[in-house]
């Protein structure tokens, strides 16, 4: 047990420069089985299982209209929902950056809770309370209103899921933005609405738009928290990746992949705009 | 200034209104939901025979997968600081893709691999290994969802401390496992924590990949966040709440976690 002395170890080790490269490639080794076995061949047994059916009737399967409604209410509905986190997640870091109040704390550390949360936990959650006579359903169910098992629940879930990403993504660069920038356009004579649009917006817009893509992103993958919400009836409420999984269920394995694929597509697409998102705020940065 | 002032009042008040709807009502009324009908119907859910199953379920799945993401973590940071390559960022983004893939779509990946009629189903048939609808299905679901955490904590620090010390250790004939160990680990080691503290909270949460993968049979291949849905379709809302109240309290312990640790590493939080 008793560690050898390091000059006896390297008076051993007759060829060091040997040894440095054999050792530095087990981790090489680990990780490009667990990259494998984990997710590169998954993704390549979907992509080719998707390709076997052949392009026309991939083609076919991908804008079935029960498809295409599908994906209808989950990009529509994710787009709105990030859009609506767009601007309150901006106001929410606005308020945490520029304003002192009580329980200010607490607040900054609670907007991570989507996060913790498990997605059923929440799902269970949104649920429970915005049925007809939950708590916060029954304050709209007088109006004729119904937000669970309709697509207005589908609507809060994706509120749910991606508040953090506009607020944790726009928080820093506020916090980097000093007041005097304001005070300077205000001093020489701008509006308060023309020191928003023409010095805030400029500088903030790549961060915001930034977290509107992550969360797009998060909202439009989402099965959790809007399986539990949804009544997931098709041409109504019924989201991309349910589809998905009823056509698992079905054991239609063929369309399953079909759909998975094109949804796989989509986030791709996303993560590529993200990522020039981020390059365009970085110019902004230097 | 007093236009300031009301401004301030009705930004906070916009604030406190849209996060209560959407945030704070949900997460204080898990616990309502849990406790409303008294402790002992809470401690009755938790005796349930489904329940406990699904607990036990959970704590293995973790227990695999939560060291098989640290060694991953590990071993592929070291790897792509250690050496210049090409196609580098290229593997970071790929590494990086379990955070924008649907976790449904994730679950369809594996079950086209592993299940009876994926790529090698025959053959772990004929050995006798069953993946999907199991207890392998659902580690290879949590450890793909869980891929990017640790390699993303440890990589920025890793290139933040070079590799002089290492080197230097190398010199005076330190083993690579000693300087691992050594020098290494002790400068990883907040970001090191902070990235296992969130493979931790996202494998005992991670619902949508682990229900494609596990065939959510209740009392048999359901997790806790899979108990969750299927006690609530079932009509078993105190069931279900009672578990989604443990689910919560660990989230809200391993956030406190996050927190403190930031704290301890001043690294900023995502």
């Amino acid at each position: 047990m008793a560690i050898s002395s390091p000059s006896y170890q390297a008076a051993d080790k007759i060829k060091p420069k040997q040894s440095y490269w054999s050792k530095i490639s087990l981790p090489w080794v680990v990780t490009i089985t667990h990259l494998s076995i984990v997710l590169l061949l998954p993704m390549a047994a979907l992509i080719t299982k998707s390709l076997t059916v052949g392009p026309r009737e991939f083609w076919e399967v991908a804008t079935q209209p029960v498809a295409i409604s599908a994906y209808e209410v989950s990009f529509v509905t994710a787009l709105f929902a990030c859009m609506i986190n767009g601007v309150m997640g901006t106001i929410i870091a606005w308020v945490l950056v520029r304003y002192q109040f009580p329980g200010k704390k607490i607040i900054d550390a609670t907007i991570d809770i989507p996060f913790a949360l498990p997605t059923s936990v929440a799902g269970l959650v949104l649920a429970a309370l915005y049925t007809t006579n939950g708590w916060l359903g029954q304050l709209v169910a007088p109006f004729g209103i119904a937000i669970a098992f309709t697509r207005l629940g589908v609507l809060i879930a994706m509120l749910f899921i991606s508040i953090p990403f506009v607020v944790r993504t726009v928080q820093p660069v506020l916090m980097e933005l000093e007041p005097e920038i304001e005070e300077a356009a205000w001093s020489l004579g701008a509006s308060a609405s023309q020191t928003f649009r023409r010095v805030l917006l400029p500088i903030l817009l790549p961060s915001i738009l930034t977290g509107v893509a992550l969360g797009f992103a998060r909202a439009v993958g989402e099965y959790g928290t809007v399986v539990l919400i949804a009544s997931s009836v098709p041409f109504r409420d019924l989201i991309a990746p349910i589809l998905v999984l009823q056509r698992l269920e079905q054991y239609d394995y063929g369309s399953a992949a079909v759909i998975g694929t094109v949804l796989l597509i989509a986030s791709l697409i996303i993560l590529l705009i993200v990522n020039l998102l981020q390059q365009w705020s970085r110019c902004y940065a230097d | 200034m007093q236009t300031n002032k009301s401004k301030k009042f009705i930004l906070i008040g916009l604030v406190l209104v849209y996060l209560s709807l959407v945030l704070f009502i949900p997460a204080i009324y898990v616990f309502y939901g849990a406790f409303n009908q008294g402790i002992n119907t809470f401690l009755e859910a938790l005796g349930r025979r489904e329940f406990q199953q699904a607990l036990r379920l959970t704590l293995i799945t973790v227990a695999i997968a939560d060291p098989l993401n640290i060694i991953f973590g590990l071993c592929a940071a070291w790897a792509i600081t250690h050496k210049k390559f090409r196609g580098r960022t290229f593997l970071l983004s790929v590494i990086d893709l379990p955070f924008s893939i649907s976790p449904v779509v994730a679950g369809l990946m594996l079950v086209l691999l592993y299940g009876r009629n994926g790529w090698f189903g025959g053959w772990l048939e004929a050995i006798g290994f069953r993946v999907i609808f199991a207890l392998p299905g659902i580690v290879l679901a949590t450890s793909l969802v869980t891929l990017p955490f640790v390699v993303r904590e440890v990589i920025p620090l890793m290139e933040e401390i070079g590799q002089e010390q290492e080197v230097a250790a190398r010199t005076l004939g330190a083993s690579e496992w000693q300087i691992f160990r050594r020098v290494t680990l002790p400068s990883i080691r907040w970001g090191l924590i902070y990235g296992v503290v969130l493979t931790n909270a996202r494998s005992l949460g991670e619902f949508g990949a682990v229900a494609v993968v596990s065939g959510s049979i209740l009392g048999r291949t359901a997790t806790l966040p899979v108990f969750v849905e299927l006690a609530f379709k079932n009509y078993l809302a105190t069931a279900a709440f009672a578990a989604a109240a443990i689910l919560a309290l660990i989230g809200i312990a391993s956030l406190v976690a996050k927190e403190i640790l930031a704290k301890l590493a001043r690294q900023p939080t995502i």
